[in-house]
């Protein structure tokens, strides 16, 4: 299965009953696919093709708060269409999942795969949760639901799977029962709209009430953290569970930190025997960020790479690494941090790239020197 | 858990709009035939019919838009100024 | 369905409780009432932002009896698709019962930001009464221009009176294919209520729009609101009539118009088309409604309900 065609089998499981979705590349094949599962009736729930992703989300925030499993999927502009609405679905405290399959934003228009979509929302409030390949969209997307509904939680998940490497690359899913994943996620009562218990959703708030709504977001979202363990941990399948970050080759002294499908690249060159002096931290979950684990994680280090698919033009430090940065200096680690800016627009790291850059970070880490470096991979114009 | 959801239907009845009246409608009771036009005109509502059938204003919740006296059929409600 | 013919048989269930903030005599509020009283249970409304929903959901209080919900400024229409789909396929697991699903919507969230929403709606095909109470203006921010101002009317964005027509908004609707596109007033409750009733038993998307007149915006003392909404149907400015599958019945005909000066007279916005140098947007102003008249005239008479 192709990361689109695992999106779209992992919510047909789930049994979702609403699901409001506007194409968008390289979305589309998930939409397609739930149509497909719908019209043919393995899939019980309402899809409605709303005229467009602001639509979308807005017609599943009210589905969600009709008390309906929700679910939709977009890319890109279509996320940025819906950005208003994303910070109204995680106030409004709907469980909607989300698969966000990650492409560049305009201008100028490029339809291939980068994070800059999913980080130009990312005080949403919503959780965001990355998966490297197929297998793990669709083990990711099921423990979302569980997540999501999560009395303790009542937030909007994201998964986002890189767009073309990850959302159409294939490899074989490991997929469990139907009866399994049912089972796995239980109904759970909330607060809906109901003219025999009427209520007010959405009021407004003035300034005397706002400030504590959004702390109280904040607090909630920090919190989910422990509640992904917990839901993770009931998951069938144990190689499937959802973890906030995954080490390999732990002794090695450079720790490189990613997210996403170029994760898969990053191993296979530190596999080589070559670079077994890096070790790689596979970050999973964004929002809320995992300070603790990744410090741990990191902080024998003798330098620090973390690698972004997407820029903060005009800022110190572009999304992962403002987090990392920021993480470590409140653990008063002192590491020398490399941030990599890389594959923006769809353009792949090859292997060879990634083995050029991890010398580069070798003689960077090995020169002392700088505590801040920042490094472009694959940029092909002048100066840096 | 602090969300922004009143379960409270209708409770903004607790709040009185008394003070935003300048003038106050009072229905003549021997002209009034209780035929619920002044009912139905209301904004708010701060009218109703109470348990002899008679209809009466809601002073906590009137804000003396004067539509009941204009509307009345009868010219059975006058608006009255609010003493200080 | 129940047909309504005296104000007792609306009496007793309100759906919006006072201690609302509106303005005093606000004409939405009085629309919005009789709409509620008439509404069949059990219904969830769905409001964009804008007056009345401002006025009738400052937390912690709520105004509304009702099930309700608000999400943004453009999208009710959308919302609304969404609970109503929803309701669906809940009742199709048997997780829930369907309930019916009504929009409140002013003519900013109609007819210009909400437009793009309430035309996917209608196109597909749900099962929702789109109610818009038309204070032409969007009105909870002070008073400025929306695609329902009417030609020559003062607001803040148009200081010198709007220069374009008011979008024809029942004739775009009854393009769609919609089975019952209505338009109401306030001051005729038993035809507002009865058109609610009527729409409500209808499959699929149904529309009423309602003139609810502003003392606010359109400048006349609080007391004349009744007055000013039913001036705008005796002068032919807002025709009282319900499209049925295309099909036109005029339920208010208007044989002896009153001059249209009576109704510009009694609100300030107008003030300025009253005077002698502004004589021809007054003319322009007065074609406009004749012409839409003869219209829906012509169209009761070659598609007749």
């Amino acid at each position: 299965m192709t990361g689109n065609d695992a999106a779209a089998y992992a919510v047909k499981q789930s049994d979702v009953d609403f699901i409001s979705a506007y194409p968008i590349t390289p979305q589309t094949i998930i939409v397609e696919r739930l149509s497909e599962y719908v019209a043919s009736g393995e899939l019980h729930a309402e899809f409605v093709a709303t005229e467009s992703e602001h639509s979308a989300l807005s017609a599943c925030v009210g589905a969600s708060l009709a008390g309906a499993r929700a679910f939709t999927s977009t890319s890109s502009q279509g996320l940025a269409l819906m950005h208003e609405i994303l910070y109204v679905a995680s106030g409004l405290r709907c469980p909607i999942v989300m698969a966000i399959v990650n492409r560049a934003l305009s201008a100028p228009l490029n339809i291939h795969g980068d994070h800059s979509d999913v980080m130009g929302s990312r005080d949403a409030g919503w959780i965001q949760i990355f998966a490297e390949n197929p297998q793990e969209v669709y083990h990711y997307l099921i423990q979302s639901f569980r997540l999501a509904e999560h009395p303790d939680v009542l937030l909007p998940v994201g998964v986002n799977l890189d767009g073309f490497t990850v959302s159409h690359s294939s490899e074989p899913v490991e997929v469990l029962e139907d009866s399994v994943v049912k089972e796995y996620l239980p109904r759970n009562e909330r607060p809906r709209l109901d003219y025999y218990s009427p209520a007010t959703f959405g009021a407004f708030a003035l300034p005397t009430h706002y400030f504590e709504f959004k702390v109280e977001q904040d607090k909630t979202l920090r919190k989910a953290g422990e509640v992904l363990d917990e839901v993770a941990a009931h998951y069938p399948s144990p190689e499937g569970r959802l973890r906030k970050i995954d080490k390999f080759n732990e002794d090695g002294r450079i720790a490189v930190i990613i997210m996403g499908g170029t994760t898969g690249t990053l191993r296979y060159a530190i596999k080589s025997l070559r670079f077994r002096d890096f070790s790689l931290i596979s970050l999973k979950l964004f929002s809320p960020f995992p300070s603790r684990e990744l410090v741990e994680a990191v902080s024998d280090a003798d330098a620090v790479v973390v690698m972004d698919r997407s820029m903060s033009p005009g800022a110190p430090l572009h999304p992962l690494a403002s987090n990392v940065a920021t993480s470590l200096y409140e653990a008063g680690v002192s590491v020398n941090l490399i941030s990599v800016v890389y594959g923006l627009g769809g353009r792949e790291p090859t292997i060879k790239m990634v083995l050029e850059m991890f010398e580069k970070v070798r003689e960077i880490a090995r020169g002392g020197g700088k505590r801040l470096s920042r490094l472009f991979l694959g940029y092909q114009g002048d100066g840096l | 858990m602090l969300i922004p959801i009143v379960f409270e239907a209708g409770n903004s009845a607790q709040r009185s709009m008394a003070n935003w009246r300048s003038n106050k409608p009072i229905i003549e009771r021997n002209q009034c035939t209780n035929c619920l036009i002044c009912w139905i005109f209301c904004p708010e509502p701060a009218i109703f019919m109470d348990e002899s059938g008679n209809v009466q204003i809601d002073y906590e919740h009137c804000k003396g838009c004067g539509i009941c006296a204009e509307e009345c059929p009868r010219k059975a409600i006058k608006m009255v100024m609010e003493s200080v | 369905m129940m047909q309504v013919s005296k104000l007792t048989d609306l009496y007793g269930r309100e759906g919006l409780s006072p201690g609302h903030t509106a303005c005093q005599g606000c004409g939405a509020t009085i629309a919005v009432r009789q709409v509620l009283l008439a509404a069949e249970p059990p219904y969830i409304v769905v409001s964009p932002t804008g007056c009345l929903e401002v006025v009738s959901s400052q937390y912690p209080y709520t105004s509304w009896r009702v099930p309700w919900v608000h999400v943004a400024f453009e999208n009710a229409a959308a919302v609304a698709s969404g609970v109503e789909a929803a309701l669906r396929a809940l009742e199709k697991k048997g997780l829930g019962k369907r309930q019916k699903v009504i929009v409140i919507a002013g003519d900013g969230g109609t007819f210009d930001i909400g437009f793009q929403a309430l035309s996917g709606a209608f196109e597909r095909g749900h099962n929702l009464l789109y109610i818009c109470y038309d204070n032409e203006a969007y009105m909870n921010t002070g008073i400025q221009r929306s695609a329902a101002t009417p030609l020559g009317a003062t607001t803040t964005t148009t200081p010198t009176g709007k220069l374009e027509m008011k979008k024809d908004i029942t004739s775009i609707l009854v393009a769609h294919g919609s089975p019952y596109v209505a338009t109401a007033s306030p001051h005729l409750w038993k035809d507002l209520a009865n058109k609610v009733r009527k729409a409500q038993s209808k499959e699929g998307p149904t529309f009423l729009h309602i003139v609810a007149p502003c003392p606010r915006g359109w400048y006349f003392d609080s007391h004349l609101t009744i007055k000013v909404a039913k001036l705008a149907v005796e002068t032919r400015i807002f025709p009282i009539y319900e499209v049925e599958h295309g099909r036109y019945r005029i339920n208010y005909p208007v044989p002896r118009p009153r001059p249209i000066e009576e109704y510009l007279k009694l609100q300030n916005r107008f003030a300025h088309l009253l005077k002698p140098e502004n004589a021809h947007i007054l003319e322009a102003f007065k074609q406009w409604v004749e012409s839409r008249w003869n219209h829906l005239l012509k169209m009761a008479e070659a598609f007749p309900l």
